[in-house]
C-alpha cells in the first residue's frame, strides 16, 4: 500500500469511526447508570463532527490535488460465508457524489448541533436528543459513504428510526408520538422496498456493490449492468423507498406531522438531510434509471407531481415550520425531475444549496414574529402580501378547491387511512374477533382476562 | 462418537432438577429466590462449559464423559451436536433472566420450582437427538405450564386439547416410523421410499408445526398468554421447542419439496400474527403474536433446506431467543409493578423507568433485526435464502419484519411515552433486574457488532445438517432443490 493510499485509509477510517464512537459514548453512558452532563455531551458532539468534518476535507484536498476521482476505502468483511459468495463488504467510498453529501451532512449537522446547546439547555430530554442525532450523523455518514447497499440499507435505516424518535421527543405529549409512529409506519414500508430492491439486485447481478453494478465507469459515468425490465423492477422498488424516504407524493402526509418535533431536528431532517436521502439514493443509482425510459418518466411525473403538491400545499399553511416543510417538498420534487432528466450535477448542486438554505430557514422559524415585527416597524406599515402572479385568470371554483387541496394536505392521509388502514385494521380485527369466538367456543370461562386490563393502572392511586 | 471431557450434559440437566427437589424441601423460605437464581446461574455456567468444551474437541456430535445415567439411558441418548451446542446455554439463559426479573412479591405465583423443572426438561430435549426419550421428553414438557393453569383455577381445555394432540401427532408418528423404518439412526432413515414415510412424516409435522403454534394451530399459545403467569408462558414459548423438533424430527426424512411447501405457511403465519400483533389492545397478547410471527421465520428458515436459509435460520433462533426474552422481561417487569398493560392508550412509564424504556426499545430493535443488533445478519440471511427459494414469496419475511417493526414501536410508544407522569412512585429496576437487562444488552450488541463467529459456526452446522441429509436420501426423486455443498473440511 502506497504513502498516499494509507492516507486516504487513515483519513476515510476517521470520518466514518468518529459519528460511530459518539453514539457508542451516549448511548452507553445511560445504560451503565452513568449520564453525563451538558457540557460534556456538547464538547463530545463538536468533536465528532469535527473528527469526521476534517479528515473529509483533507480527502477531497488530496483528491482535488491529485486528480483521483475516486478512493475507495476498504474495511474488509463484516459477514462472510465464502462458500455461498455471502458477503457483507464494509467498503465506503468518496467519489464526487459521497463527498459534497457528507461534507454537507457534517457541517449541517454542526451547525445545528452548536445551535441545539443553547436551545435545549437544561431541557430534560437533552441527552435524549443529542443520542437520536448521533444516530442520525452516523446514519448520514454512512448513508453518504456506502459502496455498496448493504451499508447503505444500514445507515438508511439508523436515519429512520432517530427521525421517527426525535418526531417523538416531546413524549409527554400524545401528538408528537402519533407523528412519530406515522413517521416510523411510513418509513418501515419503504425500507421494506427497500430491502426487496437490494435483493432483487443480489440475485440479479450478484453483488451489492455499487461498483458491480455498474458495467463501467464511475458515478456519474457508469452505465447498469442490467437490462431495462431489470432496471424497471428494481427501480421501481427504490422510487417506493426514496418516496416514502422524501415524502414524494403520495407519501407526503408524515411531513407536515414531523414538524411535532424540536426545531433543531426539523431543521436538519426536514429541511435539510433525512428529506433529501431519497434523491440521494436515486442519484446513487442513477444509472440504472438510466437503463429505462418508462422508469425515468416516472421518476420525472413523480417529481412533478410532487413539486406542484408541495407549491400548492405550502401556501396555504398556518404554520410556519410545516409550510417550509412543504417548500422543501416542492425543492426535492424539482430535483427528483433534475435526475429524471439526468442532471446529477444540477440535482447535486440543488441539494447542497436548498438544505443549506432551508436549514436556515427552519432555525430563524421561532423568531419569524419577532423578524415580520422588526421589518414592520422599520417599513412604517404592514408587509405587502402579493397576489400569486396570474391567480386573477383562474376561475375561482378552482382557486377555492386548490385551497381546500392544499389545507388538507392533499387528503393524501385521508386517502391512506381510508384505503391501506382501514381495510388492513379491519380484516385483522375480523380474524381477532373468529380467534375469540373459537377460544370462548373451548373454553369453559371468558377466555380473554386481557379484556379486564385496566386502562391505567399506573395512576397514582393504584400503582406498586 | 468423541467424548466431552466432563458429563456437561448430564451434569447441567440434573442440576436444576436437584434445585427443583431442594427449593421443594426449604419450602417457603425468604431467600429462596436468591437460591433459585443460583442454581439457573450454576446451569448456565455448565452449559456455557459444554459449548467450550464441545467447540474446542471440533467435531459435529459428541457426549458426556463419564456418562453416570449409562443405567438408565444409551450412552447416545443425551448428545451434544452443533445444532443443539449452542440452544443450551440460550436455553439456560432464558431461565436464568427470567428468574432474575421475578419480584420476590411475584415469586408465590411463579412457581420456581416448575422453572426448574422445566429447566431440566427443556435441556434434556435440547441434548436429546431423535428417540422414544426425546418423544417422551416434549410431551412431559407440556405438563408444568398445565400443572399452573390448574394450580391458578384456570381453564385448562384449550391448552389440554392442543397438547393431547401434539402427543398423540408426536407417538403415533414416530410410532408409525419406527414401524415402517426400523431403527432409527439419528433420526435418519436409509434406503426408505418417501411414500413409505409420507404418514408418519405428516404426523411429526402436524406434531412439530402445532408446538410451534403455526396458523391456524396457535390457539393454545395465546391462551397460555392469557391465563398462565408470564413467566411461565415465556419460559414455555421462547425457547422454540417446536422448531427443534422439526429439526430431529421432521427434517431428517422429509423431502425438501415437502417442506418447502410447508415453509409457505410458516411464512403466511408470519405476516399473519405481525398483522395481528398490530392491532392487539393488551400487551401480553400483542408479545405473543409478535414471537408467533418471529418463530414462523425462523421455522420458515429451518424448512428452506438451503444453506444460507438454514444458516439464516439458526442465527434468527439465537437471536429470537434472546431479543424476545428479553422484550419479554421487560414487559413482565412493567406488570410486576402496574399489572397487565392495556395497549388502547398511552402510559408515560418512561420517566418512572427509563433503563427499562431503553431495553424495551433496545431488544424490540433485535426482534425486527434493526443493523447493529444480534437479529440484522440473521434476518438479512433468512430474507436472501427464502428468496432464494420463492422469488415472490420470499418477499413476504420482509413484510412480516416490516409489521413487527411498527408494532414495537408502537408498542414502545403506548408503554413509555404520550403522557405526562400519572404517578411519582418511582419504578426504577432492581438490580437483579438490572443485571439480567445488562447480560441480555451485551449479547444482542455484542452479537449485532461482531456477528462473524456467530454466522460461521452456525453456517457450519447449516452445511453439516445438509449434508446429513444428503447422506441419507429418502428419495431418489425430488432431491433437486437442495442446494449443492462443496466438500467440507470437517
Amino acid at each position: 500500500m502506497s504513502a498516499l493510499e494509507t492516507t486516504f485509509q487513515v483519513l476515510g477510517t476517521a470520518v466514518i469511526v468518529s459519528p460511530l464512537l459518539l453514539l457508542a459514548i451516549l448511548g452507553l453512558a445511560p445504560l451503565v447508570s452513568r449520564p453525563l452532563s451538558e457540557g460534556a455531551i456538547s464538547r463530545l458532539t463538536q468533536a465528532a463532527v469535527l473528527f469526521a468534518l476534517l479528515p473529509a476535507i483533507g480527502i477531497l484536498l488530496i483528491m482535488l490535488a491529485t486528480g483521483i476521482r475516486y478512493v475507495p476505502i476498504e474495511l474488509g468483511n463484516w459477514v462472510t460465508i465464502e462458500e455461498q459468495q455471502f458477503h457483507f463488504h464494509l467498503k465506503f467510498v468518496f467519489d464526487r457524489l459521497s463527498i459534497p453529501f457528507l461534507i454537507l451532512s457534517c457541517v449541517l449537522c454542526g451547525v445545528v448541533g452548536a445551535f441545539t446547546r443553547r436551545y435545549l439547555h437544561r431541557e430534560e430530554g437533552y441527552a435524549r436528543f443529542f443520542l437520536f442525532y448521533a444516530l442520525f450523523f452516523c446514519g448520514m455518514v454512512l448513508s453518504s459513504l456506502a459502496s455498496t447497499i448493504e451499508t447503505l440499507f444500514v445507515g438508511w435505516e439508523m436515519v429512520g428510526l432517530s427521525s421517527a424518535l426525535l418526531v417523538a421527543y416531546f413524549h409527554e405529549r400524545t401528538n408528537p408520538v402519533r407523528n412519530g409512529q406515522r413517521v416510523w409506519s411510513i418509513y418501515r414500508l419503504s425500507d421494506a422496498a427497500f430491502l426487496i430492491a437490494a435483493i432483487t439486485m443480489h440475485h440479479l447481478t450478484g453483488k451489492g456493490d455499487f461498483g458491480g453494478l455498474l458495467s463501467s465507469g464511475i458515478w456519474p459515468e457508469g452505465t447498469a449492468a442490467m437490462t431495462s425490465g431489470q432496471a424497471l423492477l428494481v427501480g421501481t422498488l427504490l422510487l417506493i423507498a426514496a418516496a416514502g424516504k422524501s415524502a414524494l407524493f403520495p407519501f407526503s402526509g408524515w411531513l407536515p406531522r414531523a414538524m411535532e418535533g424540536p426545531t433543531p431536528s426539523s431543521a436538519i431532517f426536514y429541511g435539510a438531510l433525512s428529506v433529501h436521502l431519497g434523491a440521494f439514493l436515486l442519484l446513487r443509482l442513477s444509472p440504472i434509471l438510466e437503463a429505462s425510459l418508462l422508469l425515468q418518466c416516472m421518476v420525472i411525473g413523480l417529481g412533478v407531481v410532487s413539486a406542484v403538491c408541495g407549491a400548492v400545499m405550502s401556501r396555504v399553511q398556518n404554520d410556519i415550520k410545516v409550510s417550509l416543510a412543504y417548500a422543501s417538498l416542492t425543492q426535492v420534487g424539482m430535483i427528483v425531475v433534475e435526475i429524471g432528466f439526468g442532471l446529477e450535477y444540477l440535482a447535486l448542486i440543488h441539494i447542497m444549496g436548498h438544505a443549506s438554505l432551508r436549514t436556515m430557514q427552519l432555525l430563524r422559524a421561532p423568531t419569524l414574529l419577532r423578524d415580520y415585527n422588526e421589518l414592520e416597524n422599520k417599513l412604517g406599515s404592514r408587509l405587502p402580501h402579493d397576489a400569486l402572479l396570474g391567480s386573477r385568470w383562474v376561475p375561482l371554483w378552482v382557486q377555492r378547491w386548490g385551497y381546500r387541496f392544499g389545507f388538507d394536505r392533499g387528503f393524501m392521509d385521508v386517502v391512506l387511512d381510508k384505503w391501506i388502514v382501514g381495510p388492513f385494521v379491519r380484516l385483522f380485527r375480523f380474524f381477532d374477533s373468529l380467534e375469540r369466538r373459537t377460544t370462548d367456543l373451548l373454553s369453559t370461562e371468558a377466555s380473554r382476562e386481557s379484556d379486564d386490563a385496566m386502562l391505567h393502572p399506573e395512576d397514582m392511586n393504584t400503582a406498586a | 462418537m468423541s467424548e466431552l471431557h466432563f458429563p456437561w450434559i448430564e451434569v447441567s440437566i440434573l442440576v436444576p432438577l436437584l434445585g427443583a427437589v431442594w427449593i421443594h424441601l426449604l419450602g417457603d423460605r425468604d431467600h429462596i429466590l436468591h437460591y433459585a437464581i443460583g442454581i439457573c446461574t450454576t446451569t448456565l455456567v455448565l452449559t456455557i462449559g459444554e459449548l467450550v468444551d464441545f467447540l474446542s474437541i471440533g467435531t459435529f456430535e459428541a457426549h458426556d464423559h463419564w456418562p453416570y445415567l449409562n443405567w438408565i439411558f444409551h450412552p447416545d441418548v443425551f448428545v451434544v451436536d452443533e445444532l443443539s451446542a449452542f440452544q443450551l446455554p440460550l436455553v439456560a439463559l432464558i431461565f436464568l433472566v427470567t428468574v432474575m426479573s421475578t419480584l420476590r412479591t411475584k415469586a408465590p405465583r411463579f412457581s420456581l420450582k416448575l422453572a426448574l423443572v422445566s429447566e431440566t426438561l427443556v435441556l434434556a430435549t435440547f441434548s436429546c437427538r431423535s428417540s422414544w426419550t426425546l418423544v417422551a421428553l416434549l410431551i412431559a414438557a407440556t405438563i408444568p405450564p398445565y400443572l399452573e393453569l390448574k394450580n391458578r383455577n384456570r381453564c385448562t381445555r384449550i391448552y389440554v386439547l392442543h397438547m393431547s394432540i401434539f402427543a398423540g401427532l408426536l407417538v403415533t408418528g414416530y410410532g408409525w416410523l419406527v414401524v415402517v423404518a426400523g431403527p432409527i439412526d439419528g433420526g435418519y432413515v436409509d434406503g426408505i421410499n418417501v411414500s413409505t414415510l409420507l404418514v408418519p412424516g405428516a404426523l411429526l409435522t402436524a406434531a412439530a408445526l402445532l408446538r410451534s403454534g403455526i396458523c391456524p394451530l396457535h390457539l393454545w399459545m395465546t391462551d397460555l398468554f392469557e391465563k398462565g403467569t408470564f413467566g411461565t408462558a415465556i419460559l414455555f414459548t421462547t425457547p422454540l421447542i417446536g422448531s427443534y423438533a422439526v429439526m430431529r424430527l421432521v427434517l431428517p426424512i422429509a423431502p425438501s419439496w415437502a417442506l418447502q411447501s410447508i415453509a409457505v405457511l410458516s411464512l403466511v403465519t408470519a405476516v399473519y400474527a405481525g398483522g395481528m400483533a398490530l392491532i392487539q389492545r393488551e400487551a401480553r397478547r400483542m408479545f405473543c403474536y409478535l414471537l408467533l410471527s418471529q418463530s414462523a421465520l425462523v421455522l420458515a428458515g429451518l424448512e428452506l433446506v438451503t444453506p444460507i436459509g438454514l444458516t439464516g435460520a439458526l442465527c434468527l433462533w439465537l437471536s429470537v431467543g434472546m431479543s424476545l426474552t428479553g422484550f419479554g422481561i421487560t414487559l413482565r417487569c412493567i406488570e410486576a409493578r402496574i399489572s397487565r398493560v392495556a395497549l388502547v392508550d398511552y402510559h408515560g412509564l418512561y420517566q418512572q423507568m427509563p433503563m427499562l424504556a431503553g431495553f424495551f426499545l433496545l431488544t424490540g430493535l433485535a426482534v425486527i433485526g434493526f443493523p447493529a443488533t444480534i437479529g440484522f445478519v440473521g434476518m438479512e440471511l433468512l430474507i436472501e435464502g427464502a428468496v432464494d427459494v420463492y422469488p415472490l414469496v420470499g418477499t413476504m419475511v420482509v413484510i412480516a419484519a416490516a409489521l413487527c417493526g411498527i408494532t414495537v414501536l408502537s408498542a414502545y410508544f403506548r408503554i413509555f411515552t404520550g403522557h405526562s407522569n400519572r404517578t411519582l412512585v418511582p419504578m426504577h429496576a432492581r438490580p437483579a433486574e438490572r443485571i439480567a437487562v445488562l447480560i441480555l444488552t451485551a449479547l444482542i450488541l455484542g452479537g449485532g457488532l461482531i456477528p462473524q463467529p456467530g454466522v460461521a459456526s452456525r453456517y457450519h452446522a447449516a452445511k453439516e445438517l445438509t449434508r446429513q441429509r444428503q447422506a441419507h436420501p429418502v428419495s431418489e426423486s425430488n432431491e433437486a432443490t437442495v442446494a449443492p455443498l462443496e466438500a467440507t473440511d470437517h
